[in-house]
């Protein structure tokens, strides 16, 4: 059984310019222990399609979905209770910018603490231990002293990998990761990948890796989904998509690798589909 | 040779973190000692490992932090914000945009206004010409005029990353710093944000200051790069020595950590 089961999911805000359809009937799912990519165009709905599956847009958005199944349980109808106790313990979420999700009024060891309390059995002295054990895992140097600090005095970097502390801590069944590694640099971002691949392995649990970092794909993915303008354009395993991309979005994503620049202009999307 | 756009010299920068409540408190320093210089129409790319201090000197470049100690030179002209009062002159001379664009971004400021207020505050542009840029500079990044009346709630993180850069553009700065700007945009954007920033940089000579991890990005838009390590800079040099001959041990290991997006790298995992 797929532990994520998607069926055509919509989404639509109000604006001021009328209704403005973010998510078009997407459907997907992952299976336990599974590397689920999502790449695709800024604005094409990666994040807004997650966060209806946790529940979390604004009143202003309006979700219809035919199917949104977590584990065989029905997420459209979960009260906010039931909702919050799934969210945090089954599902965790790295978001896409770290500095807005940490509370800034609480240092990084209140703030791990707290989740571990909410979702763990373990007592004072083990999550103490946990939390630098934490720390450590996600190569924040001198965990001790780093308890302490407040997100404000932590670098951009920093902020990210507290973040995947926080997300990984109480071993969740499926975790998303909205672009985890944006702000770190190639040694730390493989450290990472390598932690998150692990307990992937380990634990089977199921990732879905939303990134705009095609080497970042080919490192960790099984699979991968192509989004486009709120549609699911392709989806394939991911050496298929790298070997034969199908479509042509598919295709100009990547060519617009800067690597693959020729002359002095780089390809965008463009020149690849018409609008 | 013509004077340098910017002139860094000896630039530190300590924080002081108080210690809880019986705690000693603590110096962290973040910047010990920095030089260097960039001339106009040229970009310096800056690299180097979470933490080691690039947004810290991004804030001091862009005269927002005050540096601890040493002298900053703008246009041959020493400035500390420490102690005298920026002019309007300066400030429209000198852009930042930031690492985190959600923070830097007033949730109950429509996105025209966002972009209006530099030209409001340091202009005489009327109402109906700051608009018309504003809305030529929402279509140079990839959005478009209905977006004009949103907040900046209602963006995607890689199109908040895009205002941030065009209400940087919108007084044509002399001198831009960009800390990480197209790191959470997909390819295709991320080549249009690139692109525009390089054609900027030809028709009005801009000067770049280029914070990034991304070393497929640095290599294109580069003239030289700038390697911190821990508060220092261990290596200066042009891109293509750099790239050609990495010195320094994080730079070395740097380049060879980048990920390989190929067939034959996915086929290699796979098999294991
Ligand atoms: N509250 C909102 N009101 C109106 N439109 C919104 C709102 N939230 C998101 N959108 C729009 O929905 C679309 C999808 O946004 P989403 O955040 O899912 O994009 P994304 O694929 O994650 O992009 P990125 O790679 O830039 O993060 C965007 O065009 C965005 O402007
Ligand atoms: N307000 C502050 N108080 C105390 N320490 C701080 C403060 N701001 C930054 N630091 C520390 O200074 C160091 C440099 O931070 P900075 O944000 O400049 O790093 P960075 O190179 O931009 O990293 P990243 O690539 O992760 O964004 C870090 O160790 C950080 O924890
Ligand atoms: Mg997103
Ligand atoms: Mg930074």
């Amino acid at each position: 059984m797929s532990l994520l089961e998607i069926e055509n999911l919509r989404v639509e805000f109000d604006t001021s310019s009328g209704v403005f359809r973010a998510l078009d009937g997407v459907s997907y799912s992952v299976d336990p222990g599974e590397v689920l990519a999502i790449v695709g165009e800024s604005g094409s709905g990666k994040s807004v399609a997650m966060l209806a599956l946790m529940g979390l847009l604004p009143k202003t958005a309006k979700v219809s979905a035919d199917k949104l199944l977590f584990n065989g349980q029905d997420l459209k109808t979960l009260n906010p209770k039931q909702r919050r106790k799934l969210i945090g313990s089954e599902i965790a979420m790295i978001f896409q910018e770290p500095i807005a999700s940490l509370n800034p009024c609480f240092n990084v060891g209140f703030q791990l603490n707290e989740a571990l309390k909410t979702h763990t059995d373990l007592g004072k002295a083990a999550r103490r231990d946990r939390c630098l054990e934490l720390l450590n895992d996600v190569g924040i140097p001198d965990p001790k002293s780093r308890l302490k600090s407040y997100p404000h005095q932590m670098s951009g970097g920093q902020c990210q990998r507290v973040m995947i502390a926080m997300a990984i801590a109480c071993s969740p069944k499926l975790l998303i990761a909205d672009e985890p590694t944006t702000a770190l640099d190639v040694t730390i971002q493989r450290q990472i990948l390598e932690l998150l691949m692990n307990l992937q392995q380990q634990t089977k649990m199921a990732l879905i890796m939303i990134t705009h970092d095609m080497g970042v794909v080919a490192q960790t993915a099984d699979r991968v989904i192509v989004q486009y303008k709120g549609k699911l354009m392709e989806e394939a395993p991911v050496l298929d998509l790298f070997e034969s991309p199908k479509n042509p979005y598919t295709k100009a994503l990547l060519s617009a690798l800067p690597e693959n620049a020729t002359g002095d202009r780089l390809p965008t999307v463009a020149d690849f589909v018409q609008a | 040779m013509t004077q340098p756009v910017l002139k860094a010299e000896n630039i530190t920068r300590d924080y002081h973190v108080k210690g809880g409540l019986w705690g000693k408190s603590k110096t962290v320093n973040a910047l010990k000692g920095i030089n260097f210089e960039v001339h106009e129409g040229k970009t310096l790319a800056i690299v180097g490992e979470s933490g080691c201090g690039k947004s810290t000197l991004a804030r001091i470049l862009t005269l927002i932090d005050p540096a601890t100690s040493g002298d900053l030179k703008i246009d041959g002209q020493s400035i500390n914000i420490a102690k005298t009062k920026l002019t309007p002159e300066l400030r429209q001379k000198v852009q930042i945009v930031f690492q985190n664009p959600y923070g830097s971004l007033n949730p109950r400021q429509k996105i025209g206004k966002v972009l209006e207020e530099p030209l409001l505050l340091n202009t005489k542009k009327t109402a109906g010409e700051r608009k018309k840029l504003a809305d030529e500079m929402l279509v140079k990044v990839g959005l478009g005029p209905e977006h004009y009346h949103r907040y900046p709630h209602m963006f995607s993180g890689g199109q908040r990353q895009r205002i941030a850069i065009a209400r940087a553009l919108m007084l044509t700065p002399r001198l831009l710093v960009l800390d990480e700007p197209v790191s959470a945009l997909d390819l295709s954007v991320q080549a249009q944000i690139l692109n525009l920033l390089a054609d900027l940089q030809e028709e009005l000579n801009l000067t770049y200051v280029f914070i990034s991890h991304d070393l497929s990005v640095v290599k294109y838009i580069a003239d030289e790069v700038l390697v911190m390590y821990f508060g220092e800079v261990v290596e200066h040099r042009s891109r293509d020595e750099i790239f050609a001959n990495p010195q320094h041990e994080y730079t070395q290991t740097l380049f060879a950590a980048t990920p390989r997006a190929d067939v034959e790298s996915i086929r290699e995992r796979l098999s294991n």
